[in-house]
């Protein structure tokens, strides 16, 4: 099972916090690699917080722990953090202004049940990969 | 122990200059009126630290002296053809002044983290100008307070009570006598606290924003629903703006990242000119990084242009799109790069930071990111606003100092001396 989403990123508190003891912190990490989803789509497709989550658009494919949260209004709408999980799956056109498309991207949701958040190490040999 | 009072913070745009820590033996143990992201830079900005240069030995990053980090940074951008030098938003204007001088010396770009946070603004500026005022004048005499694509308590966590909403100015005594509007497509905490949250649907900003401009014209907008809301409550928000008498429309990076980008910031400033003909009605853009405006500010000054400045031709040439950090990496047309107190490697999308991995870079930053694990060299500096001091641009363009609280660790020296050192040592070899 999966669902059709409309992916945003931003700023949270946390990764806020998070960036402030270092930007290779467990802390920082943690707070990055976070999926807010609708508590009714998280119902639907039987995910928990916590529970595994992969996150794919046409740039790639991400694992991520689903949050559930009353943050998102309206069901098919998720939310990732600014950081290094967020851009693994975004895209790289700027529409010629310098800005990639941060927010707006269309993705797909399925649980990821058995498959682990990637950590700082095994995130750096995806981007060192030619 | 010592108090030391009035510290301006170095962590977002508003710049809260009433932080107040308590030093023991050269260490802040204890931080007053911060917000939390704040207090967590004041209590632990000492851990966690790489205090030792490193250089890129058989694939491994190996502790070297300061000076041969610096002979080797100034090596890779004399060796190459089109370098970058890019970050300097948690930078004091001193430093990123030395930084344009590196790009002239290097002929090369100089950039910063504009380019993914308020580049789009730069460009609706370009096209609208800004009807913009100080955080003062908000706080004294605003009574309607828009924050549009903005999730400001997580973002700029003291900025409702310090300069909007929640302030006490002269003329306004606080929330009960200001009106607080939250458009935004998540319901965020900062959105639970508004008189009235408008859930625009994702990337149709410049639809409602158009609908508003022709509810303010009493146009018929001939359809029942704009932007995933009712044409009435469109027409109410157009009535509680026109019928303010000092309104602020505070707008984020949900304006600027989403489909439109530029074109959304033409239309915010465009409904804002559009609104002074019937009220006062200023914008401001929520700037994130402490001196990110700063950059703009001293890049501007030296060059004619905020961000994105290409000095390869030996003068200044500006083209965002084209001469953007992101767009050369995309691209692959940079060849070297010096990255200051930046981490784009976490920043910018997979398909761009990859390539950013394929050249040589430097890294000057007081802590290890992802970019300086896969850097070529990486010097620690200190941490500007605690342990050295410079000069920062509040998001509103007011220029305030920032203090030496603390002194850095033994050897570690400000980003300043470090780029004056970089382009000494490029301007010894030329010699």
């Amino acid at each position: 099972m999966k669902f059709k989403a409309i992916l945003l990123t931003g700023r949270s508190l946390k990764q806020g916090i998070g960036k402030e003891l270092s930007k290779v912190s467990d802390k920082y990490m943690e707070s990055v690699s976070i999926c807010e989803v609708h508590p009714k789509d998280a119902e639907e497709l039987g995910l928990k917080e916590g529970d595994s989550i992969r996150v794919t658009t046409q740039f790639g494919s991400i694992v991520v722990k689903c949050n559930p949260s009353q943050n998102i209004a309206k069901s098919g709408i998720i939310f990732i953090p600014y950081g290094p999980y967020a851009n693994m799956v975004m895209g790289p056109d700027t529409d010629s202004t310098g800005m990639p498309s941060f927010k707006g991207l269309s993705a797909e949701v399925e649980p990821a049940p058995g498959e682990r958040v990637l950590n700082v190490k095994e995130l750096l040999s995806q981007y060192l990969r030619r | 122990m010592v108090v030391i009072k009035n510290i301006i913070c170095p962590i977002c745009g508003c710049l809260c200059d009433d932080i107040e820590a308590t030093v023991e033996d050269n260490k802040i143990t204890k931080v007053k009126n911060s917000c939390s992201v704040s207090a967590t830079k004041f209590l632990n900005y000492y851990k966690e630290r790489n205090l030792s240069p490193l250089i890129r030995k058989n694939g491994e990053l190996k502790p070297v002296s300061l000076e041969e980090a610096v002979d080797r940074t100034a090596e890779i951008l004399m060796n190459a053809d089109f370098p970058v030098i890019y970050g300097f938003a948690c930078s004091g204007c001193e430093a990123q002044a030395v930084g344009v001088e590196l790009a002239e010396e290097v002929g090369g770009i100089i950039d910063n983290q504009t380019v993914t946070c308020h580049g789009p603004s730069a460009l609706g500026l370009h096209d609208q100008g800004m009807p913009t005022c100080t955080l003062g004048e908000v706080r004294h005499r605003a009574d309607l307070i828009v924050y549009w694509g903005s999730n400001f308590q997580e973002s700029h966590p003291r900025h409702l009570a310090r300069y909007s909403a929640s302030s006490e100015g002269r003329f306004r005594k606080g929330r009960k006598e200001r009106k607080l509007v939250v458009i935004d497509v998540r319901k965020t905490p900062s959105a639970r606290l508004a008189d009235l949250f408008i859930p625009v649907a994702p990337g149709q900003d410049y639809e409602l924003m158009l609908a508003l401009r022709m509810a303010l014209q009493y146009d018929d907008i001939e359809e029942e629903s704009v932007a995933g809301l009712p044409v009435e409550q469109v027409e109410e928000l157009a009535e509680m703006m026109r019928s303010c008498e000092f309104g602020v429309l505070f707008y984020g990076l949900g304006l600027t990242m989403s489909r439109g980008k530029a074109r959304n910031i033409d239309m915010a400033v465009s409904l804002v000119r559009d609104l002074n003909k019937w009220t006062k009605f200023v914008i401001m853009p929520m700037r994130g990084h402490y001196n990110v405006t700063g950059m703009n500010e001293v890049t501007a000054w030296q060059t004619g242009y905020p961000y994105a400045v290409d000095l390869s031709h030996g003068y200044p040439w500006y083209s965002p799109g084209e001469t953007t950090f992101t767009d050369l990496l995309r691209r692959g047309e940079c060849d070297a790069a010096l990255i200051v107190a930046s981490d784009p490697l976490a920043h910018f999308p997979k398909n761009v930071a990859q390539n950013l991995c394929k050249i040589p870079y430097a890294v000057i930053d007081p802590h290890l990111s992802m970019t300086a694990l896969a850097a070529e060299v990486v010097m620690p500096c200190a941490f500007t606003g605690i342990e050295a001091e410079g000069s920062a641009y509040r998001m509103d363009t007011v220029p305030l100092p920032l203090r030496k609280v603390v002194d850095p660790p033994s050897g570690i020296n400000s980003d300043e001396q470090l780029v004056g050192m970089i382009l000494h040592a490029i301007r010894s070899k030329r010699r």
